[in-house]
Formats: C-alpha cells, sequence, structure tokens
C-alpha cells in the first residue's frame, strides 16, 4: 500500500535549484533510504515531507491526503533530528509526553503508550533523567522513543546515527532496523554512509547534486548500477572505459601470476591487508589506471610489490553504465 | 608580555592592580562608611551608628520618593520586558536585510546620551502638552529599558536554535503551544536578567527622569539630588549604602540566571 507519494517536487533556494524535480512513492512498512554526499538534497527532501521546508512546485501525499500545504503540526508523521533536539527543561518523560500533551491524548493512553515507548527503547532506568544527563546514544533513543509514541504513519530520520561513534552506530543500526520490523511503520532514513544505508535499507534513494541518480534495492544497486556516480559512490568499483563504460566489483576480478594470456596486465603498486580479505592495487601501464582486486582469505599465494601480473573477469560480471 | 603570559607577573602588575581598584571604589567605600559616623560631619569619624539608617525610614520624603521610585520601576520593568522580549522573537524571523535597520534603531537608545534622550523626550512631551509626572517617568523608563531587554533576549534566542521550536512542532505543538512550552522556558532565564536589568537601570536613573519627572514624582536619585544642594547628610550616605547593595545584588542575580541557563544550554549539547 502506498504511504507517501511525492509528485514533480522541486525545490530552490534563492533562486538556486537544490532539488531537482522528483517523482517517489514509498510504500507502506518500507525502510527507505536517501542516500548521498552533503549537499546532495537528501535532507531537504525530508524536510519537505515533515514540513519545515515548502516545495517549489510539485505535491506531497501522505496516506492518499494532500499535505503540501500543511504545517508540520498537522501532519501524522514524525522527525528524529541529527542532533536529537530533545527538550533540555524536560525529563526523559516528558519529553516523550510532549507530542501525546500537544495531541489532548486521555491520560490513561499517555502513560500507556510512554511506557511501551520506553519498554521499546529500553530507557527504563533513565525515565525521570534530564537529557543532559545521558550519553549521545542513550539520548538518541530518546529522540525516537519520543517520536513513535505519537503513532505516526512515517518516522523520518535525519542521520540519526551521525554523531555517535563507529561501535555505538553499529549497534544502533541493529536496533533499529529491528524496531522497525516490530513497529512495521515507515522508516524514511537519511544517510551518507552508504555500509549504513546498505544494511538497513528496503529500498535505497541514490542522490547527487539534487537529483536521483537511481532507486533500488541495496542489491539492485550493488550489482546493477545505472550511473557513474551510483557505481563508484555504493562500494569499491573499476570503472573501465572501452567501447561503452562498464565496471567491474573488486571481488569480480581474479589475479593471475601468469600475466601472458590475461585479458589486461599490471604492476602490482600496494598490497592492503583489511583482516577478512586482502586487496591488491594493480597499476595497469597500457590503461593508466589502477585496478582493485579483493582477495578473500582461500587466496594464499605470495604477491610482491612491483610484481607483473595478469588480471581477468567474466564477461557476464561487466556492468554497463550510462547510455 | 611573554613572560606575564607564562603565568609569572611582574610586580609591579599587583600594585598597580590594587591601585586601580583603589581608585574605583574609594568613593564608594567613604560613602559606605560615613553611613556608619555618628557625627553630622562627614569628614569627623566619632563612633559607629545605625541612627541614620533608622531617620531615614521614619523621613516621610525618603519613603514617598522611594514609592514612586518603585512604582516607576515595577511598572516600567514589566512593559519594556514584555516589549523587548516581543521585539527580539519577532527580529528573528525577519529577512536579514531589514533586521540590520531595525536593529540599529533598537542599539540606539543605548548609545545616544542620557542628556539627549531626556531633552528630546522633554521636548516631545511638552510639544503633546502631556503633563510631567509619574507617567511621563515611566514612558521614559520604557523607552530606554526595552533596548536592553531586546540586546539580553535576543542573544539568549541566538544560542537556543532552531531546532527545538522545529521538534515541538513536529510534535504536534502549534506556534502558540511551541512557545508557551518551548520557546519561553528556554529563553526564561534571559527574559528574568532582562527585567532585573530593567528594573535595576529604573532605580537607578537620574539624568533622564530629572528631565521628565513632574512635581509629584520625585524619583530616590531625584530626592537624593535635591538634598546634596544642601549639603550631604549622613542620611543619604545611608539612602546610598542601600541603593549600592540593592544595584549590585540585583546585577549579580541578573549575571547568575543568565551564567545558569547557559551551563545547562550546553551541557546537554556535549554527546555523552
Amino acid at each position: 500500500m502506498l504511504m507517501i507519494e511525492l509528485v514533480n517536487v522541486e525545490k530552490h533556494f534563492a533562486g538556486q535549484p537544490v532539488v531537482h524535480p522528483l517523482s517517489l512513492k514509498i510504500d507502506e512498512g518500507e525502510f527507505l533510504t536517501l542516500l548521498g554526499p552533503s549537499g546532495c538534497g537528501k535532507t531537504t527532501i525530508l524536510r519537505m515531507i515533515a514540513g519545515f521546508e515548502q516545495p517549489t512546485t510539485g505535491e506531497i501525499r501522505l496516506d492518499g491526503e494532500n499535505v503540501t500545504d500543511l504545517p508540520p503540526n498537522k501532519r501524522n508523521l514524525n522527525l528524529v533530528f541529527q542532533h536529537y533536539a530533545l527538550f533540555p527543561h524536560m525529563t526523559v518523560e516528558q519529553n516523550i509526553q510532549f507530542g501525546l500533551k500537544m495531541k489532548k491524548i486521555p491520560q490513561a493512553e499517555q502513560r500507556e503508550r510512554i511506557a511501551d515507548a520506553i519498554r521499546l527503547t529500553q530507557l527504563t532506568p533513565l525515565a525521570k533523567r534530564f537529557p543532559h544527563q545521558l550519553s549521545g546514544g542513550q539520548q538518541q533513543r530518546v529522540a525516537i522513543a519520543r517520536a513513535i509514541a505519537n503513532h505516526p504513519k512515517v518516522l523520518l530520520l535525519d542521520e540519526p546515527l551521525g554523531a555517535l561513534d563507529l561501535q555505538l552506530r553499529k549497534n544502533l543500526q541493529g536496533e533499529l532496523k529491528q524496531l522497525q520490523r516490530n513497529l512495521g511503520i515507515t522508516f524514511v532514513y537519511v544517510t551518507h554512509d552508504q555500509e549504513e544505508a546498505m544494511m538497513m535499507s528496503d529500498r535505497i534513494v541514490i542522490m547527487n547534486n539534487g537529483r536521483v541518480e537511481q532507486v533500488g534495492s541495496p542489491k539492485d544497486i550493488y550489482e546493477r548500477p545505472e550511473t557513474l556516480f551510483a557505481a563508484t559512490f555504493v562500494g569499491e568499483n573499476n570503472v573501465f572505459h572501452e567501447e561503452h563504460m562498464f565496471a567491474v566489483r573488486p571481488e569480480k576480478i581474479r589475479v593471475a601470476a601468469e600475466p601472458e594470456d590475461a585479458r589486461k596486465s599490471g604492476i602490482i603498486q600496494d598490497i592492503v591487508y583489511l583482516g577478512n580479505i586482502h586487496k591488491l592495487i594493480v597499476h595497469l601501464a597500457h590503461e593508466q589506471t589502477n585496478v582493485t582486486v579483493a582477495l578473500d582469505f582461500t587466496d594464499e599465494r605470495k604477491w610482491e610489490i612491483g610484481q607483473r601480473v595478469g588480471v581477468n573477469w567474466n564477461a557476464q560480471d561487466e556492468v554497463m553504465i550510462g547510455p | 608580555m611573554k613572560a606575564a603570559g607564562k603565568g609569572k607577573q611582574h610586580p609591579l602588575l599587583a600594585f598597580h592592580s590594587a591601585l586601580l581598584i583603589l581608585f574605583i571604589y574609594v568613593p564608594v567605600l567613604m560613602i559606605v562608611i560615613y553611613s556608619f559616623n555618628d557625627s553630622r560631619i562627614n569628614s569627623n569619624w566619632s563612633g559607629f551608628t545605625l541612627k541614620w539608617y533608622g531617620s531615614l525610614f521614619d523621613n516621610r520624603q525618603v519613603m514617598e520618593a522611594l514609592g514612586n521610585s518603585l512604582t516607576i520601576a515595577v511598572i516600567s520593568t514589566v512593559v519594556s520586558t514584555v516589549f523587548g522580549t516581543m521585539a527580539a522573537l519577532a527580529l528573528r524571523r525577519m529577512a536579514s536585510r531589514k533586521k540590520k535597520g531595525v536593529i540599529g534603531l533598537l542599539y540606539l537608545p543605548i548609545i545616544v546620551p542620557d542628556i539627549i534622550m531626556g531633552l528630546s523626550l522633554l521636548v516631545l512631551f511638552s510639544q503633546f502638552q502631556v503633563p510631567l509626572g509619574k507617567l511621563t517617568v515611566i514612558i521614559a523608563h520604557i523607552t530606554f529599558s526595552i533596548s536592553y531587554v531586546y540586546v539580553i533576549v535576543s542573544s539568549r534566542l541566538a544560542n537556543m536554535g532552531k531546532q527545538l521550536e522545529e521538534a515541538a512542532s513536529d510534535l504536534g505543538a502549534s506556534p502558540w503551544q511551541t512557545f508557551r512550552f518551548v520557546t519561553l522556558p528556554s529563553i526564561w532565564p534571559g527574559v528574568l536578567a532582562g527585567a532585573i536589568m530593567a528594573f535595576t537601570l529604573s532605580i537607578d536613573d537620574f539624568m533622564i527622569s530629572f528631565f521628565v519627572a513632574g512635581p509629584n514624582s520625585t524619583t530616590l536619585p531625584i530626592y537624593i539630588y535635591g538634598l546634596v544642594k544642601r549639603g550631604i547628610s549622613p542620611e543619604i550616605n545611608a539612602l546610598c549604602t542601600l541603593m549600592i547593595i540593592v544595584s549590585v545584588a540585583l546585577i549579580v542575580l541578573a549575571q547568575w540566571l543568565l551564567n545558569r541557563g547557559n551551563g545547562n544550554e550546553r551541557s546537554s549539547m556535549l554527546p555523552f
């Protein structure tokens, strides 16, 4: 079932386009990620859905209703802010209660919903604390609890894990995905971290310079990138320009100690050890480019910098890019 | 210079600093000390007493001036705090080009010399034939206090940012509810500090009040000025001492409120 629909939505700031005309449909219960570098327009799209920015042209529909002209407080969705935006003068509990109070939900139901939100986000021992007494990860949980207590149709998340350190981020990614599955509500997630997008999303919208580069499942996007930007922004890729442009993933490339009958040959320029895999950076003298080859733990051959090697791949692993 | 930067100070620096502090505080200290002097003549110390404080409170004229000062201060504080806060809130939403001009106009009363403020208000009131009295003094005090309240509240608003208000609105709060439950509690220390500032300025003001006061609106500073012309009595010393104490206490309270508010805000931003 359709939950959010953007119809030719376009946004200009001071005459400059920041989001080019965009149409997008998001289903109920879907985890959709807007992925792109900073300044690509992803946060602007999120803020337009939330109601903090007005589209220059176009229409936004939420659950069938045109909400383009509704202020944020009249839209049945919630935004989790990048820096949490918790009310400093209220306890965790009061923060969560705020939205329910504004909507004049009966007292008994308020208590029930607060308890649910606190339980789901594992905040029980912290309910009476103030935001400044919490760690970053805990504040982030409160921000999510405060949003989900409203039972929104859609939860919008603006780089919610951006300010946290790597280990905590990894844990919370899993928790968030789990929470989304349990609640079954639509998540629209904004991030510039392609790994995060791959791990959590049902579908990813890759954006660059205010335009959509590709929309697809993580698998689609990784295996069949449609544009050069999509091919190189998500995961590592080797791009070749021959009669047409194509890309081959590093793990699809094989390396041979005998360069004679290989497809291409070159000199090993660097060896990068990453634990689970290691990578060879091979400089192709003829093409004047580098090729990255990913080798897994089963490869026990000895490689040396400066060694002349051949590289091969199968034709079906070539992904055509562009027109 | 370098040695001082490393924490080792030139011995003369301490001497110089002490001299400076003495220079600033000796006059004030003299008044405080002589307010406890038993003798009627200032330069002649004849023992400790509190009788001047006692006779001060028995003096009907002093009490009347104090009453005027307090009435004027309370009314002008309330009005200027409301208007100054409203100005700060409105200007935050204004487009930045227009804003610069308006902010300039709001700063002007702080920069314009008091004597010109007083004179121009007097001209204005006589032009419109407003009889001089408590009302004109209150209007004058509101005029200059709004600027101070605006400056204090707007810096507080700038610290707060817009995210909290967006969050409130996202959670279903109407613009009024957002103001009532989020904006106002966040800027409250600033509003209070602004109010205290306005109160202190009103109580202490002589120059502007002098121009626009009428026969039945003598404030404390104007009363004291009148007494001085007939020679300084120990009663004035006592009165001044009390005014110094009240003013300092209010300013310290305002500063404390501002710091406390800022401290909370800062620590809540720290990611731990």
